[in-house]
Formats: C-alpha cells, sequence, structure tokens
C-alpha cells in the first residue's frame, strides 16, 4: 500500500494539470457566454441558453466521449490542423471539461450579475463613469464577490470531474488507482490512498475560498 | 436512421431498453440514497458530538471523492466484501454480485450523501416555533415528525432534491465501466460495431437531455403541489 503512494501522487500532477487548465479555458468561455446570456437580442440569449441547458443536462462523461471518440470521425478534421489537438487525449479531455465547467459557471456569473443592484450602476452613471469602467470597477468586483462560494463548489466538482479522464486512457489519480486496484486487489486500501489525496485537495480549495470570501467581503 | 430501427438491423431497441436501464438504476439509486439520507440526516442534526462526526464523515468524505473512485471500490470490491461476510456463515464459493445492485449502492451511497445535505437544511429553516408548539400541546414525537415536520420540510426540499436528481441520473452514466448496459454501455457497443461513435454518443447525449427535461417538467409539478397555499 505503501509502495502506491508514489505512483499516486505523481498522477495527482497530472490531475491538478487538467484541473488548473479546464478551469482556466473554462472561465473564459463562462465569461463569454454570461455576457452573451444578458444580450437583448433573442437569438444570441437563446444560443447562450441553449449551449449552457445541453452541456448542463449531459453528463460529462458523454461529453468526453463525443469530443475524443466522435470528432475524430469526421474527415474534414482530420487534415486540418486541429487535428493536432484532437488526437491527443489529454487535450480533448481538457476541452471536454471546460466547455462543461464553462456552461455552470456562465450560469454562476450571470446569476451574480443579475443581483448587482441596478442603484449602483445607476449611480456610477450618473457621476458619470463610462460604461466600460463602470463594467471593470463597479460589476466585476461585485461579481466576483456573489459567486465566490458557488465558483468554489463548481472547483470541487470539476476536481472530482478530472477523474473521467481515466476513461480516455490517460492516468490521472484515478487511473492510476484503478490500475493498481486491478493488479493488486487491494480495492479499499486504494481507494483510502487517493481518496485521502482528493480530500486533501478539496479541503485546500474549500479554504482557499474561504479566505478569499474574506477577503472580498466587503459591503455592496 | 436506419442506424435507429427497431428489430434486428438497428439499435433502437437495444437502446430503448438500455434508456429504461438508466431510469431504473437512478430511480433505485435514489431511493437507496433516501434510506441512508434517514439514518444520517438525525446524526448530522444529533446534539451529540460522536454522532455528528459520523455523519459529518460520511458527507464530507463522499462529496469530496470521485464518484468513479467510488464506483471502482464497490466494483472491485464489492463481491469480495460480501464473500467475506459470506466466509462468516461457512460459504466459501465465489459470489458474483450483480452489476446492477453494485451500480446502484455506489451511485445511491453518492446520492444519499447531497440528500443528506438537502434534508439537514430543510430541517433546520423550519421555524423553531413549529416544533415547541408541537411540543407544548403534547403531539408525540414520531406524530410530529409525520404531520408537522415532514410536510413543511418536503416543500422546501423539493427543488434542491430535483438537483440531487439530476446529479444521480448523470452520475449514472459512469456505472457503464462496471459493464452494465445503460445508455452510456449501450451506445460504447454500438458505436464500436458500427464505427460510428459520433452518432450514437450524440444521441446519448439527446436521450440524457430527454430524461432530464421531462424530470424537470414532472418534479416542477410536484413542487407547484406542495407548495400550496405559501
Amino acid at each position: 500500500m505503501l509502495g502506491s503512494f508514489p505512483k499516486l501522487l505523481s498522477a495527482t500532477v497530472i490531475t491538478l494539470k487538467l484541473l488548473s487548465l479546464s478551469l482556466f479555458f473554462g472561465l473564459f468561455i463562462g465569461l463569454l457566454f454570461a455576457i452573451l446570456r444578458m444580450n437583448k437580442n433573442p437569438i444570441v440569449n437563446k444560443f447562450a441558453y441553449g449551449y449552457s441547458y445541453v452541456f448542463r443536462g449531459t453528463p460529462l462523461l458523454v461529453q468526453i466521449f463525443i469530443i475524443y471518440f466522435g470528432l475524430g470521425q469526421i474527415e474534414y478534421l482530420r487534415s486540418t490542423f486541429l487535428w493536432m489537438i484532437l488526437k491527443e487525449p489529454y487535450w480533448c479531455a481538457i476541452i471536454a471539461f471546460a466547455l462543461n465547467t464553462g456552461a455552470y459557471t456562465s450560469e454562476i456569473l450571470r446569476s451574480a450579475f443579475q443581483t448587482i443592484k441596478p442603484g449602483l450602476i445607476e449611480a456610477g452613471k450618473s457621476l458619470g463613469i463610462s460604461n466600460k469602467v463602470i463594467f471593470y470597477k463597479i460589476q466585476i468586483p461585485i461579481a466576483i464577490k456573489q459567486s465566490l462560494p458557488a465558483y468554489g463548489n463548481e472547483i470541487i466538482l470539476m476536481l472530482k470531474g478530472t477523474s473521467l479522464a481515466s476513461t480516455v486512457t490517460l492516468m490521472d489519480l484515478t487511473g492510476v488507482a484503478k490500475y493498481i486496484i486491478s493488479t493488486t486487489f487491494k480495492p479499499i486500501e486504494v481507494f483510502i490512498v487517493a481518496g485521502g489525496i482528493y480530500l486533501f485537495m478539496t479541503f485546500c480549495v474549500h479554504n482557499l475560498i474561504k479566505f478569499l470570501e474574506k477577503k472580498y467581503g466587503f459591503q455592496t | 436512421m436506419e442506424l435507429l430501427a427497431f428489430g434486428k438491423t438497428g439499435w433502437g431497441d437495444e437502446l430503448f431498453y438500455a434508456t429504461l436501464m438508466t431510469l431504473a438504476v437512478s430511480i433505485t439509486a435514489m431511493l437507496i440514497g433516501f434510506f441512508f439520507a434517514l439514518i444520517f440526516t438525525p446524526l448530522k442534526l444529533s446534539k451529540h458530538k460522536s454522532l455528528n462526526l459520523i455523519g459529518n464523515f460520511y458527507t464530507t468524505v463522499i462529496r469530496g471523492v470521485p464518484e468513479l473512485l467510488v464506483i471502482y471500490l464497490f466494483f472491485f470490491g464489492g463481491s469480495g466484501a460480501i464473500m467475506f461476510v459470506a466466509s462468516i456463515f461457512g460459504y466459501y464459493e465465489y459470489i458474483e454480485i450483480n452489476a446492477f445492485i453494485t451500480g446502484s449502492f455506489a451511485i445511491g451511497i453518492i446520492s444519499g450523501a447531497y440528500s443528506t445535505e438537502v434534508f439537514r437544511g430543510a430541517i433546520q429553516s423550519i421555524d423553531k416555533g413549529q416544533f415547541e408548539a408541537s411540543k407544548v400541546l403534547g403531539i408525540k414525537k414520531h406524530i410530529q415528525f409525520y404531520k408537522i415536520i415532514l410536510p413543511q420540510m418536503l416543500r422546501l426540499a423539493i427543488p434542491n432534491l430535483s438537483n440531487v436528481w439530476q446529479i444521480t441520473l448523470k452520475d449514472t452514466s459512469l456505472i457503464s465501466v462496471t459493464g452494465l448496459v445503460e445508455i452510456m454501455r449501450q451506445s460504447y457497443i454500438a458505436a464500436g460495431s458500427t464505427r460510428d461513435p459520433l452518432f450514437f454518443y450524440s444521441f446519448a447525449a439527446v436521450l440524457y437531455l430527454l430524461l432530464t427535461y421531462l424530470s424537470m417538467k414532472l418534479i416542477n409539478k410536484l413542487e407547484v403541489k406542495y407548495s400550496r397555499g405559501f
């Protein structure tokens, strides 16, 4: 059991890489779609709603499989430069995770933007502050503060979601754990170690968010 | 479209049965989850520190560990555990448990952790006066729970339980790794034999969307029913 610990730890690095990259891209996707969701044009609005509905209504596993197994089937894609990315299970997993977390993030950010009191924006306008500055200096800080607890949950969900990368041959923490279980037939011991590592990561994320909540805990 | 034909030429009937299997696993898992919530919610609300700790341990561990890892634990460890129990009673033959039972148990334990949190939140948000008033009126403890607390709790819990249902429904796709033929596994088989993964996985996505959409409609009706008079 102790012998498997270094193997699991080195697999944790892959899990963390998957998590950080997908959260990074997911945040941009989420912000983009949150802004599209608040657009007054019904077509743009519906499109953004449809995106988040589809990605939140289907399992992450299906999304990974469509991207990893499905997209490779399109002959045209194989001839473009995109194939460089799509033939790698690593990038396929990241694309799927980023699109998935982007959908959830867009909902979190949208509700955060919508809870901003209109009075604050009106006050900014009447002071002659430009729309751009209002967005960056008033709306964004308040939205960050409002969305922190929900976004913390999303990070933890995504951390657990990265375990699905093991289904497309990536050896992340869960993948290595499964490999060790199937070779040693010691499921409980491996579960305790791998689960412990995951719990430790969840614990860190939880405390980081708590710290940030305190830091951004201004009154609005 | 001929890929989806019913009968021997297409995959329509197989996918239809697989959808029913997904539904069956989800419902079983949800019920097992309620059972776990029934045990652990009182523990979490208990005034004893040690009981509290057990309840918190369950919800924290299960919600902090990936679903797939829990499923692997049950898949690889389940029959071993059963065989160990059986060996105490003097039965040494190999026992294989059905993938349906392992799968719904694994998902059930996960969904139970979420349900526990939902019930705890719902009970805690019931006004204290309700407990006190029923106590003053001399209503017995179990009648107090069934007639006064439960109806109010359900109203508060249903919206969150519908989230748990969605999570559970989507989690069942992970059982496909154990070989249970539900939507995901059936699509995998179909994609493998027709070499058309794009179509079958997209169709699987549509089936899941349909299931989530229809169940949402149904739950919304329940929500309206239980929030009468508010």
